[in-house]
This record gives C-alpha cells, sequence and structure tokens, in this order.
C-alpha cells in the first residue's frame, strides 16, 4: 500500500489493518491545529474516501511525548481582516471534521494529557473516544473563556452526544473535565490507565459497541418547545454567575428572580450566543453548523473576545516569567499559623512540596491543620491523596524546620520590631541558600533589614482562590533571590507579579481610593445597595461595599491606614468606627452589612432612579488615577502588568482588560490591539487547562 | 563464618534520638488515628529534627500486632508515607507484647551484621481499631452466597442461616487471650499472684504509684519525649489521657475483679490500659553518625528473648534479664534505671518476688541462691503502662526510649528495659549511656 508522507501526521497500518494517525506538529513541542496540519489531514481523508488508503478502522493519536491536541493556534485568527474571512476559515475547519465524521470506516480517537478545543472538536468528530485516566488528562471546551465558543461543530456534536444539560454546562463553564468525568458524563467510551489505552482504542475500532441512547430527559429537553424555556433558564444560570451542578439547585437560582444580574450579553456576548444557537437550532440539520460558524466568526470581533485573548497572553507572560530560573525546593517552612500563614502552608503542601508550619506553641497551630485537611479533601477528593498532603505538612512548634528548608515565608503580625528581630534570628539559622520571604502587606522590605535575602512574597486571602501572588522587590533585594521568589511562585501553580517595595505594593494599593471612594458616597447618603449594584454591572465580581466586608474592616483599616500615612489622604471615619465597635464585616457577621447563613442582607434599592454608571464612572476614576500614580512610580513595569495584578489579583472586569486597557479605550475608543507573538501562540496551549480553572475561578469570585 | 562473625561483634549500634505519640486511651469508638497514623506522625517530628534526610534511612523496621486491613506490612507504608522513598525497605516483626523490642533487636542485627548503617525503628498500635470479625460459620455461609448463580440457589441458602452464625468475633479480646492454656492476659497475672502470695493491696498500692508518678513526670516537664499529634479536625493531643491524677487506694479496692470474676485480684485498674499509641527510635552504626554528625544518646550492650511456661508469662522479664547480668557480670543493683513493662501490677511485682525467692532463682534460673532485691525507687521512675497504656506493638520502644531519657536526666550508665511477653516469653535490653562514638 502507498503511503504518502506528511509534515504533521504520522500513518502506520497495523497487522489488523487499522491505519493510526498520530499527529505530530513539526515545528512544536505540543500539538496546535493550524491551517497547515488541517489541510493535511483533509488529504489524508480524501485518500481514505477514494480509497487510495483501505483500512478497516482508523485511530486518530498524539505522536508527541506530552497531551493529545491543545486546541487551535489562535494566532491564525487574530489575523483575520473581517467577519467573512473568520466564517470562511471557520467553515473550511467544519467540513474537514464533517468528513471524518461521515467516513464509512469506524474512526477513534485516543487520546492521552490534554485534549483543548479544537482537539476535541476533532475527538468529538470520530465515532469513538477513549482516553488515558491519569492526572493529565484533561477534556475542555474552554473557548468561552476566550469570548468565543466551539466553532468545528463541537457545540453541535456535543449536544447531539450527551443532551443539552450536559453539553451546556462544559461549553458555559469551559471547564476541564478529568479522564474519568468525561467517561461519566458520556463524552468520551471509557477511561482507561495507559497500558490498556491502545488495546481499548483498538477494541472500539474492531467491535463497533453500540451506544447506550441518550436518555428520555435528555432527548425531552432538546425539542423545539421545550428549548426556548430552558435557555432561559440558562440565560439565568450565566447573568447571576451561578454554576451549580445541581440541577435542582440550577433550576432554584433560575427561578429566583430576585437574584442580581451580574454579566450582560454586552459584557459577555459569547455564553449568550452559545445559548440562542441551542434554542434555535437544536444540534440539529447543516444548519446548526453554519449557524455555529457564523456566530464564531462574529464573536471574534468583539472588543471582549480581545481582551480576554489578550489577557490570556498576559497571564502567559506571568507563568513565562521566572522560567529560566534553575530552583526546584523541596522544603517550605512558614512561620505563623493564623489565616495567611496557615493556607499558605497548606497551599503549599498541596503543591507537593514538604511543609513544616511554625508557631508558638501547638494549639495555635489547630485551626491552620482543620483547614489544612478540608483544603486538601475538597481539591484531591481521594481520600489516600489528601493524605499524603497532610503527611508533608508537617507541625513545628520548635522551628526546627528553619534550617532545613529551601523557602521561609513570614506569616506573622504586623509589627516591624517582630519581623526584624526575626529575620536577624532567621539569617542565622537558615542554610546560605534558602530564600527568605516576608508575605507583610504593609511593611517596606528595607525597614525589616539590611540584607539583600529578603524577597517580598504577598499572597492574597482566601489563598486557594487567589491565583495572583505580588512578589516584592526591595532596595537591596538580591536579584537573584527575587528570580527564585518568583521561581516558586510558579512552582506551587500561582501566578507571580513582580512589584517595587512600595507601601500597599499594586493591588492594594489601587483597590484602596475605590474603597474609599465608595465609603465616601455613603457618607454622602448613596445607598450601598446601589453602590455595588453600580461595580457589579461595570464588572467588577463584587461591590466595594462587600467587598470590604469580605476582606474584613480591621484589614481595611490598617492598609488604609499604612497607606495614609506614605501618601496622605484621609482614613474614612465610618471605617474607624465600626473597627473599633468591631463590627469587622462577614468575619463578626456584621459590617456595612449584615450577614445572614454568610449572604449579605442588602437593604432595597431608593424608589428614586439611580444613575449607576455615574457611580460607578467616580468610583472606577479613583482607580484609574492611582493606577496612573503606580507606573509613574515604576511599582509595576508595565501597563500589560498592571492590568493583569488588578484582573488576576482582584478580578477587576475581565472583558474590559484591566484599568489601563479601560482607560485606553475611554481615550480613545478605539478597537483593542492585540498583538499576538509567535512565542506566545506556541507556548499558550500547554497549560490551557489551567486557564480555564484560573478564569472561571476568578471568575466565581 | 566464625571468622566474620567476630569481626561484626566489635561493630557497635547507637541509638540517636526517639520519640512517641501521646499515648490515647481507647474509648467507647475508634480512635482519631489508625496504627499507621500514629506511626507518621511521630515519625515527621522525630526525621525533622535529624540532619539527614528521609530518603538516607537504610531501613524502616515496625512493631504492630493488629494493623488494620488496609495496612499489610504496615512498616513499608510508614516509611513511603514518610517520604523515605521507593528505594527504602520495610517489615513488619510480631512479638505480641514485645514487638516494639523485637524491632529495635531487628535494627540492632542490621546494622551489627553491617548490612545497613541507620534504621528507622519502632511500634505502633491502634488497640481501638481493633476489628469485629465474622465468625467462620456465617464466612462460609457468606461465600455459599456469593457463590450461589440463581435466585433459587439463593433462596435455598436462607433457611441455613441459624442464631450462631450472627455470634461476632471480637479480635481485641482474642488476641488478649492464650489459645492453647485457655487464659486470659488478666489470668496468668493471677497465677503470678497466687504464686507468690501477692495480695490484692499490693497492686493496687503498685498502680496508684504508676499513675502518681507520671503526674509528677508530667508536671515537672519530664516528658519531652512526646511530640503531639494533630487530628484531622486539627484538635491536637499533647498528653497521655489515661492518667488519673486522682488515683488512690481506696478507689482502686472498690473496682470488682475483671479476669478471675469474683473471686481474682487483677481488675481494670492494676492491669495496663487498652490504648493507641506510637513510638520510634534512630539507630546508626558508628559510621552513619560520623557521616552525619549524629548526636548518641545510647549503646546497646545487650539483648535477650526468653521463654517459660505461658501460664506463667508474667515472670518473663526475669527470665529474660537474668541472663544479660550473668553475662555482663553485673548484679541487680549495677543497674541505675529499670523499665519492665506494667502489663499488670502482680505480674511487675511477681518479678521482683521472684529474684528474691531462693526457691524460684535455684529452681527456674539455675542460680545457686536468690538474686536480690528489685530496688523499686529504679523501677518505672516516671510511671507506666498502668497510668499511659498499653498500646502493645508501641510499649516495648516504650520502654527502651523512656530508660535511655532516665539515664540522660540523670547522668547515669546502664539501663534495663524489659517486658513480659503473651504466650510465655520475656524480652530484655541492656543499654549504656554513652554521648559520642568510641
Amino acid at each position: 500500500m502507498e503511503e504518502q508522507l506528511y509534515k504533521n501526521w504520522q500513518l502506520s497500518t497495523d497487522e489488523n489493518n487499522i491505519l493510526w494517525l498520530g499527529l505530530d506538529r513539526a515545528d512544536t513541542s505540543v500539538n496546535t491545529l493550524n491551517r497547515e496540519v488541517l489541510e493535511e489531514l483533509d488529504q489524508i481523508l480524501d485518500s481514505l474516501i477514494q480509497g487510495k488508503l483501505t483500512p478497516t478502522a482508523l485511530i486518530i493519536k498524539s505522536g508527541k511525548a506530552n497531551g493529545f491536541i491543545a486546541g487551535a493556534d489562535i494566532a491564525q485568527f487574530s489575523q483575520l481582516n473581517d467577519v467573512n474571512e473568520a466564517f470562511a476559515l471557520v467553515r473550511k475547519g467544519q467540513m474537514i471534521y464533517d468528513k471524518l465524521d461521515a467516513l464509512s470506516i469506524t474512526t477513534v480517537a485516543m487520546i492521552d494529557g490534554f485534549c483543548m478545543g479544537g482537539g476535541t472538536e476533532m475527538a468529538l468528530a470520530c465515532d469513538y473516544r477513549v482516553a488515558e485516566e491519569s492526572q493529565k488528562t484533561r477534556i475542555a471546551l474552554p473557548e468561552i473563556l476566550l469570548g468565543i465558543h466551539p466553532g468545528w461543530g463541537g457545540s453541535v456534536r456535543l449536544v447531539r452526544l450527551i443532551g443539552p444539560a450536559k453539553a451546556m454546562d462544559i461549553m458555559l463553564s469551559g471547564r476541564g473535565l478529568s479522564a474519568r468525568a468525561a467517561a461519566k458524563s458520556g463524552v468520551i467510551d471509557v477511561a482507561v490507565p495507559k497500558r490498556q489505552l491502545a488495546r481499548a482504542a483498538c477494541f472500539y475500532a474492531q467491535n463497533k459497541p453500540s451506544r447506550k441512547p441518550l436518555s428520555k430527559i435528555s432527548s425531552l429537553t432538546n425539542l423545539s418547545f421545550v428549548r426556548p424555556l430552558l435557555g432561559h433558564f440558562l440565560r439565568r444560570l450565566v447573568e447571576t454567575r451561578e454554576a451549580p451542578r445541581n440541577p435542582l439547585h440550577q433550576l432554584k437560582i433560575a427561578f429566583d428572580w430576585r437574584m442580581e444580574k451580574k454579566v450582560t450579553p454586552e459584557q459577555y456576548p459569547a455564553p449568550f450566543a452559545l445559548i440562542d444557537l441551542w434554542v434555535e437550532d437544536g444540534a440539529k440539520g447543516e444548519k446548526a453548523y453554519i449557524n455555529e460558524a457564523q456566530s464564531v466568526g462574529k464573536l471574534f470581533f468583539t472588543d471582549t473576545s480581545k481582551n480576554l485573548v489578550r489577557l490570556f497572553h498576559l497571564q502567559e507572560r506571568l507563568k513565562n516569567m521566572a522560567k529560566a530560573v534553575e530552583f526546584n525546593p523541596q522544603h517550605v517552612h512558614v512561620i505563623g499559623a493564623g489565616t495567611m500563614g496557615g493556607d499558605i502552608a497548606a497551599w503549599c503542601a498541596l503543591r507537593g512540596l514538604t511543609v513544616t508550619l511554625q508557631d508558638r506553641e501547638p494549639k495555635l497551630l489547630s485551626n491552620a491543620i482543620k483547614r489544612a485537611n478540608r483544603l486538601f479533601h475538597d481539591r484531591l477528593k481521594i481520600d489516600r491523596e489528601a493524605q499524603a498532603a497532610m503527611d508533608r505538612l508537617i507541625p513545628d512548634v520548635d522551628g526546627v524546620g528553619i534550617a532545613k528548608a529551601d523557602v521561609i515565608i513570614e506569616a506573622i503580625y504586623e509589627n516591624l520590631e517582630a519581623k526584624q528581630a526575626l529575620f536577624a534570628d532567621l539569617e542565622k539559622r537558615a542554610k546560605p541558600t534558602a530564600l527568605l520571604a516576608t508575605n507583610t502587606s504593609s511593611i517596606p522590605l528595607d525597614e525589616i533589614t539590611d540584607s539583600p535575602r529578603l524577597v517580598g512574597i504577598h499572597f492574597f486571602n482566601p489563598v486557594a482562590k487567589m491565583h495572583l501572588v505580588e512578589v516584592v522587590r526591595g532596595e537591596k533585594t538580591d536579584s537573584n533571590v527575587f528570580n527564585q521568589a518568583m521561581a516558586f511562585v510558579r512552582r506551587i501553580d500561582r501566578l507571580p507579579l513582580p512589584v517595587k517595595s512600595s507601601p500597599g505594593f499594586l493591588v492594594n494599593r489601587i483597590l484602596m481610593p475605590y474603597l474609599n471612594e465608595a465609603m465616601r458616597m455613603i457618607d454622602e447618603g448613596i445607598s450601598m445597595t446601589a453602590i455595588d449594584k453600580a461595580a457589579v454591572q461595570f464588572g467588577m465580581p463584587m461591590g466595594p461595599i462587600e467587598l470590604a466586608d469580605t476582606v474584613g474592616l480591621d484589614v481595611c483599616f490598617s492598609v488604609a491606614k499604612n497607606l495614609s500615612s506614605h501618601f496622605g489622604g484621609t482614613i474614612p471615619v465610618r471605617l474607624q468606627q465600626m473597627v473599633e465597635a468591631g463590627k469587622l464585616g462577614r468575619k463578626t457577621n456584621v459590617g456595612f452589612y449584615v450577614y445572614k447563613n454568610g449572604k449579605a442582607v442588602k437593604p432595597a434599592l431608593p424608589k428614586t432612579p439611580v444613575d449607576f454608571s455615574q457611580l460607578s464612572d467616580r468610583m472606577i476614576g479613583k482607580m484609574l488615577e492611582e493606577s496612573d500614580k503606580c507606573l509613574k512610580e515604576d511599582v509595576v513595569a508595565d501597563v500589560d502588568l498592571l492590568d493583569a495584578g488588578m484582573i488576576f489579583g482582584t478580578g477587576f472586569a475581565p472583558f474590559r482588560g484591566g484599568p489601563m486597557q479601560y482607560q485606553r479605550y475611554l481615550k480613545s475608543a478605539t478597537p483593542v490591539v492585540v498583538s499576538v507573538t509567535v512565542e506566545a501562540a506556541e507556548t499558550k496551549h500547554e497549560s490551557k487547562h489551567k486557564v480555564s480553572d484560573s478564569a472561571m475561578e476568578s471568575s466565581q469570585e | 563464618m566464625v571468622e566474620s562473625k567476630k569481626a561484626h561483634e566489635h561493630r557497635a549500634v547507637y541509638i540517636v534520638d526517639a520519640c512517641r505519640t501521646p499515648f490515647l486511651k481507647a474509648r467507647t469508638e475508634p480512635g482519631p488515628f489508625s496504627a499507621s497514623d500514629l506511626a507518621v506522625a511521630t515519625c515527621k517530628t522525630l526525621l525533622l529534627r535529624q540532619p539527614f534526610l528521609p530518603t538516607d534511612i537504610d531501613e524502616v523496621v515496625t512493631g504492630c500486632m493488629m494493623p488494620s486491613p488496609k495496612e499489610a506490612n504496615i512498616s513499608r507504608i510508614i516509611a513511603l508515607r514518610l517520604g523515605c522513598g521507593k528505594q527504602v525497605p520495610a517489615f513488619t516483626v510480631q512479638r505480641n507484647c514485645a514487638s516494639g523490642l523485637q524491632s529495635v533487636d531487628n535494627a540492632y542485627q542490621d546494622i551489627l551484621m553491617g548490612r545497613h548503617n541507620l534504621v528507622l525503628a519502632g511500634g505502633t498500635e491502634a488497640m481501638s481499631h481493633a476489628p469485629i470479625l465474622l465468625n467462620e460459620e456465617m464466612t462460609g455461609w457468606l461465600g455459599r452466597w456469593f457463590a450461589a448463580r440463581t435466585f433459587s440457589q439463593k433462596l435455598a441458602l436462607l433457611p441455613q442461616i441459624r442464631p450462631k452464625h450472627f455470634k461476632l468475633v471480637i479480635a481485641l479480646l482474642q488476641g488478649l487471650s492464650d489459645p492453647l492454656v485457655g487464659l486470659s492476659m488478666g489470668q496468668t497475672a493471677e497465677n503470678v499472684a497466687y504464686q507468690f502470695g501477692i495480695t490484692r493491696e499490693e497492686m493496687d498500692a503498685f498502680a496508684v504509684q504508676s499513675h502518681h508518678r507520671l503526674a509528677a513526670a508530667l508536671d515537672d516537664g519530664l516528658m519531652s519525649e512526646i511530640a503531639p499529634i494533630f487530628d484531622a479536625t486539627g484538635r491536637v493531643y499533647e498528653s497521655d489521657d489515661g492518667l488519673r491524677r486522682d488515683s488512690s487506694i481506696e478507689k482502686l479496692a472498690k473496682l470488682p475483679p475483671f479476669f478471675d470474676k469474683k473471686f481474682g485480684m487483677v481488675t481494670a485498674g492494676n492491669s495496663s490500659q487498652i490504648t493507641d499509641g506510637a513510638a520510634y527510635m534512630i539507630l546508626a552504626s558508628a559510621e552513619a553518625v560520623k557521616r552525619f554528625k549524629l548526636p548518641v544518646i545510647a549503646k546497646i550492650v545487650d539483648i535477650e528473648w526468653a521463654a517459660l511456661a505461658p501460664e506463667q508469662m508474667g515472670l518473663g522479664p526475669v527470665h529474660a534479664v537474668t541472663p544479660i547480668l550473668k553475662r555482663q557480670k553485673l548484679g541487680l543493683k549495677d543497674i541505675d534505671y529499670w523499665e519492665i513493662n506494667e502489663a499488670f501490677a502482680a505480674q511487675v511485682l511477681g518479678c521482683a518476688k521472684a529474684w528474691s525467692d531462693d526457691e524460684y532463682c535455684q529452681s527456674q534460673l539455675g542460680l545457686p541462691k536468690a538474686l536480690g532485691e528489685l530496688p523499686i525507687d529504679k523501677l518505672n521512675i516516671n510511671g507506666g503502662a498502668i497510668a499511659l497504656g498499653h498500646p502493645i506493638g508501641a510499649s516495648g520502644t516504650r520502654v527502651l526510649l523512656h530508660v535511655i531519657d532516665a539515664l540522660k536526666r540523670n547522668n547515669a550508665k546502664r539501663g534495663i528495659a524489659s517486658l513480659c511477653i503473651g504466650g510465655g516469653q520475656g524480652g530484655a535490653m541492656l543499654v549504656e549511656r554513652v554521648t559520642e562514638v568510641e
């Protein structure tokens, strides 16, 4: 049999005359789909159709050591000029997948590692999907996180395969499924360990087992007169940013009309477009594919999509900043087992490091151990893995870990003398190569010590949810030490933002004038509910008043005190009074709001109409002013880092692209410029599933 | 063969560090820690303070009598959970109540023979987790039930069920009785008391002393051997919780005999407690001590295992200690501190009486006359298993680490740790306080 050579695909036929088609994209370390890869696939499919190749079955697999397919190469889409061109490109991809789908022989996708976007859509165009059951396997359609939705038939085929409810959940959240979860929901046919993977693929290729038909309920939900109703519910879920898995809970939210609208189609058009497509076509017929392609074509050109794509590249930039640094810490020692210290320790143990946690007496460690245990079970699910994480976390009242640790993080109370004494002692006792870090949020590093060994590693609360970590460079911080701190933050899977040691660093500094302004508005008699609503309408995950309550008014007060002592300005009197009265916010169940069952009881909006955008302009305006100052003072190196910091650190409306991008938009009202370098496009896919996690979490916060 | 044995005789074995969990009395339900949890918790603390890494350890040996079904070869589970790495071999040993001394002996032998240089050895037991089992008849019936293919076959099996099938087997009680002589461990202690005319008052007085000594030691901060442990809810356990500070002869006198119901003398109050706990130590060759610059706390001098009638198992220490004293040409007075595990007050008192009894020493130990008086003020100076419990896998290591601690605190030289062993055995180890390698 004649087998043509392809640049990106390896063809081989086994003794059972099954054709194994391995994707090994020529010029990249991971498989992404570009025009050339798809055109070659098209040629291969043509030879199958024309009988030049006559296998009994086809198995598509990855030719790379790492992962199946990371999705489409988004670089190619940013070069498009208009909607028609975009439609044509998407439609072309669709037709190739249609050919694959229509092959008369049995087709199987054999998935190991990540399988994202266009890769998942290719797998969906096969008759069967088998995947390796391992930690690395993640199957997702994460397009929504880039402001678009699946475009190569994925939104149609997934609904047909597993029914609209599950399919919409997967596509609207963009979340990555483990192999086991994917098998359970029916996205793949079976999840097996690596040792069985090839045999499982052959089994499906040769035996063509029949699949259980969709349940009656699934078929029912796809009826043309049911779809508009369900579409309505789905929109409510998107609008309220609620994503419960439990269907009953979903219904409850969908019916709860009092719940605040947090997301509008103007801000995030993609999820609404996806729902509309399904309501209209029900994933039926050729029309469904064409409409999908048209919709994606339009979405490419929205500001939201451009901002989200830029955000994705910013995230990659943060991730890659310390890539070249050789630093492989094994043991972290955390001093101070309060909420921050305890949670930092737990997070490091979760990420596989040995952690010693020190406080003055065993009882002070209790709460930290309890929280750690809960975190491990929540995140790791499997008991033995939670146990292993617990085994890595070692209570250390005597501070024995100091002499053994590669990284030492101080998280004691904010007191200069205490920190000075501690670091003087640490420098004597720590290994000479150990990284010495402080989690201080307010004390300048240079006041703590003259040593070039000290670096700031500033986590945000709650540690397990906040992806951003400010890495603080003091006047004297050694640059090697600083780079190691950046690398350490990556090692524990957080996003390091390099900042200068200046009061409040970046995030708190910019956040504070915004909170101050909100409190000033209260003093002016403006309704708190209206203030919060205005911010949420702007796109913030939570209003400033509720945010202050959540952070804790005592914390806000101490940050405000610190900042005003350096930059002037006044601390809202109301804040001080509330702290003195012991009204500290959510943790005391009363702050600006009263909390019942952990939820704020918000007073009704005033009867008179409120100009929400005027309110948000005032508050956001303060943020923008402070952002400018930070840039002038070189708190961060450039606008991109500032935007990344505010989005990942505070959840600043991602679709607006961050304070600086928003400012640019206000000034020029010109379309967003997206610069995609080839480099970025190559590396982006490696951890695309992580993007989906982080974006989801920040959207939930 | 002979030549190599001689060469190894000169290889000294040192103990460099040790610690244990607080001993937690078994209450009505399984405690918060499994046997491997206890071992891992204490070893985490122990290993953290060493200058070497867990991966530098050559071997892990654990004594454990009743690991859970999920903890087959529990020593290997502990080694892996501690991060010793997949290359470190580990095995589990059993010699009933002295399993924790057996593990130290195995470590000692492996270092002595030159197989290893650095060994983690100890014992662990979660007695509160001892299972309740189905009896053999029920197991057989269930086997047939699972094998039955059809509904009618299963239906036919149903009438075969009898009330006797539901009689449960309590593993803990089975473990604490001797199947060959049909006596519970408490009944063997009654035997010893009968043999030497030990009274109920003597037993109770000894038990009260155990509680008071432990209370004083805790109050004086002498129990630094205990490393606090945390359960899943974050609750911290810092101290042995079986201790009764208010223990008195009057109170103990009110307790009914537990083993020989009605007419016996051994009560729950003058016996050791059912307890969860773990104790571990690090043993090293001179080579390892030098390589890692380890502090040395003791040297193992001699060890003996002896056996006697299962009915008299409580006198085991007498039979194990005597040959060591003979070999080392020492008398009872030459030993600075003693730890004899308090399985039962009657049995420890019986040991003392046996040594001071001409007839027993002549007929049972082959001595010309009585060996002498066991100095009670040097015995179990900080209390024993009656006050803090007897997690059977861990006690052997605990008595050894505590006698070493007593030597260290009092700057003394020789200590003996010994235990009686269910089934009719005794084990004893002689250690010497040293602070550096020879």
